[in-house]
């Protein structure tokens, strides 16, 4: 448990927000082109990383914004918040 | 058995104070090289290195553990055992780790305190009286015992469950196993590592993995906090820290990391002697034999390795205890902690050989591993010994994210294990 500073409304409670995993995985330019292997890793293989890990949140229960944040899942610091779009900070 | 525990030992050594019991496991150096190294000291890894040595005369081999052995989730989850699973892939895995439940006790020597108290699945709208009913006629296809209660029996059978119409989600009937229940989670892993010492399997605590070396597409050995050790053969069973150990091998899993907490009250007398689980409003409860209530909670919604969890996560789990049981609602809890688990998109386990030779893993179990620890140890000694997988988990192979081949037990299992 902790506390988010939206880009948009500022610091709330995170129960607010619902994390929507590892960011900037980018959504395959020609789907039809895939194979079986590279639909597997876009779609379930994860870095899951113990450490600093990028990821996409959404404010759910207030402006229902996405944005990108860098947080350290080993003692949930979080290091930047960033909005979509934006290029990633360097950590 | 060079130890034998029975009711002779016990007065032998009453009569020395019970000053002269011998250690149950020793506490070796590791050696430079093994046939099989397992990583990770839990139930599940300690399991798989018993029947390694049990099964597959596999006696050159050890057990890593970066803390000490049960220390992580088998030390810290709810205990509950059942096999009521929908898909029979999941019906054949988990009760054959049910059937070795049942004698246990007698096959290690050590008592697990194995309790087939029953549990009991509570649904709670039409969508889940449905999907319940539709679960007890699959699994008794399986040959897995699972009745329909209506609400009155329900209220029979657990007397202190609220089942007025009234609340706000009302108790609407729900399935039972009886031969499921729980056991004592400590128990099951100093029962094995006693088992697997005496047949020479060397378990080495304080001993973290830092590195997997591979030549080309073998691997070589492991780097630990205890030197270099050279194997042909990894077994991972590092639960919530499988995807940081496949990491150091290149290779990416399908899982992700969370928190999940369970909590338990102040000891009362016996005032539930069932398991009662509710997937719809996350809530699930039974009684230890010390008399504490054992409560199991959610897990938080974002990756995360602290092993404590969010206070909001047992707030909304306690409500629906109180709903359910309002005789609880003075009940002060004693301790809370979280442990972190795996979860697979399907929540289902996987327990696969990799495209690295040597090299297998054992992990996703997410919240429900510790009722298949012997199944799965059993069946990933199997994959390990003869590298290739046992009938009862072909369907859990890793390669089932390439093909599609899922085994979806989100709608079966759900939250709540």
């Amino acid at each position: 448990m902790f506390v988010i500073n939206c880009p948009y409304c500022g610091e709330r409670d995170q129960s607010e927000f619902s994390c929507g995993g590892e960011a900037h995985i980018v959504r395959p330019k020609q789907p039809t082109e895939l194979s079986d292997d590279e639909w597997a890793e876009y779609l379930f293989m994860r870095k899951n990383i113990k450490g600093v890990q990028f990821e996409r949140w959404n404010h759910a229960h207030g402006c229902r914004k996405w944005f990108n944040m860098v947080r350290d899942t080993s003692n949930d610091k979080i290091h930047a918040v960033y909005k979509m779009g934006e290029k990633p900070p360097v950590i | 058995m060079k130890n034998k525990y029975s009711i002779f030992s016990l007065i032998k050594n009453a009569f020395s104070q019970h000053e002269n019991w011998k250690q149950a496991w020793g506490n070796p150096e590791p050696k430079k090289e093994y046939e099989a190294v397992i990583v990770g000291g839990g139930g599940h890894g300690l399991a798989t290195a018993y029947y390694l040595a049990k099964k597959h005369n596999m006696k050159n081999i050890a057990v890593l553990e970066k803390g000490w052995i049960g220390g992580g989730n088998t030390g810290r989850n709810t205990t509950i055992i059942r096999s009521n699973y929908l898909w029979d892939a999941s019906a054949g895995l988990y009760d054959h780790a049910l059937k070795i439940w049942e004698n246990l006790s007698q096959e290690l020597n050590y008592n697990i305190m194995f309790s087939q108290r029953g549990v009991m699945n509570l649904a709670h709208n039409l969508q889940d009286v449905r999907d319940l009913k539709r679960r007890t006629h699959a699994n008794r296809l399986n040959g897995i015992d699972a009745v329909w209660l209506d609400t009155k029996q329900v209220k029979e059978f657990c007397p202190i469950i609220n089942i007025s119409q009234d609340i706000r989600y009302p108790v609407l009937g729900g399935t039972l196993q009886r031969r499921a229940g729980t056991a004592r989670h400590d128990a099951v892993a100093w029962g094995y590592a006693r088992g697997a010492d005496e047949m020479g399997v060397d378990i080495i605590q304080n001993c973290e993995v830092k590195g997997i070396k591979r030549n080309g597409d073998q691997v070589e050995g492991l780097d630990t906090t205890k030197g270099f050790i050279k194997t042909k053969k990894i077994g991972v069973v590092a639960a919530g820290h499988s995807s940081v150990i496949a990491n150091m091998a290149g290779l990416k899993l399908p899982l992700e990391s969370k928190p999940l907490q369970a909590l338990v009250s102040e000891p009362v007398k016996p005032i539930i002697d069932t398991v009662v689980m509710s997937n719809a409003v996350h809530a699930y409860v039974s009684q230890s034999d010390k008399g504490e209530l054992v409560i199991g909670a959610g897990t938080d919604a974002y990756i995360s390795y602290t092993q404590r969890g969010s206070h909001d996560v047992i707030e909304g789990t306690l409500k629906a205890i109180l709903e359910l049981y309002p005789i609880f609602s003075r009940m002060k809890m004693l301790r809370q902690w979280g442990g972190i688990v795996d979860i697979c998109p399907d929540a289902s386990p996987i327990i696969s050989k990799t495209n690295i030779k040597g090299l297998y893993f054992n992990c996703g179990w997410g919240t429900g591993g510790f009722k298949a620890t012997p199944g799965s140890g059993d069946l990933f000694a199997h994959t390990i010994a003869n590298d290739e997988p046992h009938k009862l988990n072909a369907a859990f192979n890793l390669n089932r994210f390439v093909s599609g081949d899922l085994v979806d037990e989100h709608g079966a299992a759900a939250v709540a294990h």
